[in-house]
């Protein structure tokens, strides 16, 4: 800090033009100082063969204040979490991998791909039909959107499994007829599993249908003409010109929605689904170790999501092909670059400095 | 101009078109000859670029027809009316038709090749390997076959443009469009492009140019257009045009674009 105070005082005293002279004399007329400042500038004057001075960079002590607390906070947090024995490591390792929670996180990942899919896909026509011409299609889209956005998800969950009070019986037939193709009760038909995977996938279709509409707008209207006038066809103006650059702005959003899913899935506990949080919560209720328990459960949402992450680096990287002059390197290559240049700090370069 | 040309006969008859309340197209009439080169040139708002975009039907006409070789461009003919034609239809007249944009509109996730690649394979049904030496030979022409591999971000404005005159060539169009090709350009990157239209010029395809840049339109046009307010002011040769135009608008706008440089 000291050393670019005096820097920028000195540069201010070398760089002080013409009237420099009497403002210093104004401010100390004593002879001695005027003495001095007219030394400075016949030092100055010369100037300019900076060619053999080190460049030394500006110092940033706050940033090393900054960096030393976050480290003892970063400590502090771990040490509790390693030494406070309620955390109860020893449960949560017995617990992690044990065969019911195993089979709860399957359940899990089973409900967040099915409806993930699913509801990608129904957002997707959503998204095509508000985007479409047709007024009532526009407007079929919008009400669904508007429904399924209105509504707590945990309300839609409860409304889907109680479908057999309010229809007793699903049927297909000829509508205005006694016609019946086939005919069942809804209480058959819709599982607690349906239950769930109906709930969330149209919760999630009408949330990706805005995503990836926003992401067939921000692709430039210039590229679909310049495929018209290639004769290029529709589907392949969407699908080779449209997707792959809309799906830069679809990405990121995306991947949060999943994410999302990925834990939204703990609300089909009000269904007794048995997925992973509604496992755990069983498994406490026994044995009341609420905590460990919760902790075991949270453990594998991390690692869900830290999958999902990284797959959400790779596919966008792969979808920023040509949208950037080079490619940013992945983590991988960054750590063969950074061994590359760093790790043959050997001993002959540690002699040259000597 | 190829005197051997035989196809690529456009004829503009009374088009019209408005957008809005505004008619940016007041019945338009004009004839380029198969390998003619018509320079379109006129102030902007004074609907050069639209009639240039209802010749490959990128917009639909109000009112009037065009047709390249004696075939309607956009509509057929049944009893005595005009239908629009299927959107199929009217992708295969657009195969003949040619067109370069100001903005390039390359396609920025794919390399210069597969851009130029794409409609052949995609419209014109062309094998791939087929597909991807003729590509490689026209990015040569324009001067770019070292960079068929490079995304168009990482090409500059000048080379983008060469890449969307040899993406529109690779159709072997009768007609190219050219909408203000040179527009988005820094001045030195104006003449590589300029060069590639030049050579074209002498290719046997018609081309329909817009563009500000006179010079050019002197040394390369068989028929200068000039247009204001929508509609045709003046037409006739680069000579008639720029060194005697008739009608006084005409007068009035070279005074105003044509340095003075140029003007001896």
């Amino acid at each position: 800090m000291s050393s670019a105070a005096t820097t920028v005082a000195q540069s201010a005293q070398q760089s002080a033009p013409e009237p420099a002279p009497t403002g210093a004399v104004a401010e100390s007329p004593t002879a001695d100082a005027a003495q001095s400042a007219a030394a400075h500038r016949a030092v100055a004057r010369p100037a300019a063969d900076y060619s053999g001075y080190k460049l030394v960079p500006a110092r940033q002590p706050w940033r090393w204040v900054g960096t030393v607390l976050v480290a003892l906070g970063v400590v502090a947090v771990a040490w509790s979490l390693a030494t406070n024995p309620r955390w109860e490591w020893g449960v949560v390792a017995q617990w992690f991998t044990a065969q019911s929670v195993v089979n709860g996180l399957v359940e899990t990942l089973k409900l967040t791909a099915i409806s993930g899919a699913l509801g990608f896909v129904l957002g997707f026509i959503l998204a095509l039909m508000r985007l479409s011409a047709s007024p009532l299609l526009v407007s079929v889209s919008w009400t669904f959107s508007w429904i399924f956005r209105s509504t707590p998800l945990l309300v839609q969950m409860l409304l889907w499994y109680n479908l057999g009070y309010l229809y007793e019986k699903i049927s297909l037939g000829l509508p205005f007829t006694d016609i019946r193709f086939f005919e069942v009760q809804t209480t058959t038909l819709i599982s607690q599993f349906a239950a769930a995977v109906l709930g969330l996938t149209l919760n999630q279709a009408a949330y990706s249908a805005e995503i990836i509409r926003g992401g067939i707008l921000s692709v430039d209207q210039g590229q679909l003409e310049a495929a018209a006038a290639l004769g290029i066809p529709a589907w392949r103006r969407s699908t080779r010109i449209v997707l792959p650059q809309a799906m830069r702005a679809i990405l990121p959003t995306a991947f949060n929605e999943i994410i999302g899913l990925v834990k939204g899935t703990s609300i089909v506990y009000v269904l007794a689904y048995s997925e992973l949080f509604y496992t755990v919560q069983v498994i406490y209720n026994r044995t009341q170790q609420v905590l460990p328990l919760l902790l075991v459960a949270t453990l594998w949402y991390v690692a869900i999501t830290s999958v999902l992450s990284v797959f959400q680096y790779y596919i966008e990287r792969h979808y920023s092909k040509g949208a950037v002059r080079n490619l940013p390197l992945t983590p991988l290559q960054k750590a063969r670059k950074f061994f590359a240049t760093h790790a043959p700090v050997t001993t002959d370069r540690a002699k040259d400095v000597r | 101009m190829s005197t051997a040309a035989t196809r690529g006969h456009v004829e503009i008859t009374n088009v019209r078109k408005s957008f809005g309340g505004t008619e940016v197209l007041k019945g338009v009439s004009l004839t380029v000859p198969p390998g003619g080169v018509a320079v379109i040139v006129g102030p902007s708002g004074s609907g050069k670029s639209t009639l240039l975009r209802t010749i490959n039907h990128l917009e639909k006409v109000d009112g009037g027809y065009i047709t390249i070789d004696g075939q309607l461009v956009g509509y057929q003919v049944r009893g005595n009316k005009l239908h629009e034609l299927r959107e199929k239809d009217i992708l295969k007249q657009r195969t003949d038709i040619g067109m370069v944009f100001q903005n390039f509109n390359l396609f920025p996730h794919l390399t210069a090749l597969e851009n130029v690649t794409e409609a052949p394979v995609v419209a014109l049904h062309r094998n791939k390997t087929e597909a991807r030496k003729r590509a490689l030979e026209l990015l040569e022409r324009v001067g770019l076959k070292d960079r068929a591999g490079a995304y168009p971000r990482q090409l500059s404005g000048g080379q983008q443009q060469r890449v969307a005159i040899a993406r529109a060539l690779a159709l072997d169009p009768k007609i190219l469009l050219f909408d203000e090709p040179t527009s988005a350009l820094d001045p030195e990157l104006v003449n590589e492009v300029l060069d590639v239209i030049r050579e074209l010029a002498t290719s046997g395809t018609t081309l329909i140019i817009v563009t500000h840049e006179m010079g050019f339109a002197r040394d390369v046009a068989d028929t200068v257009v000039f247009m204001d307010d929508g509609q045709i002011v003046e037409q006739g040769s680069p000579q008639e045009i720029f060194a005697n135009p008739r009608e006084p608008r005409t007068r009035s706008f070279f005074s105003k674009v044509i340095e003075p440089a140029f003007n001896i």
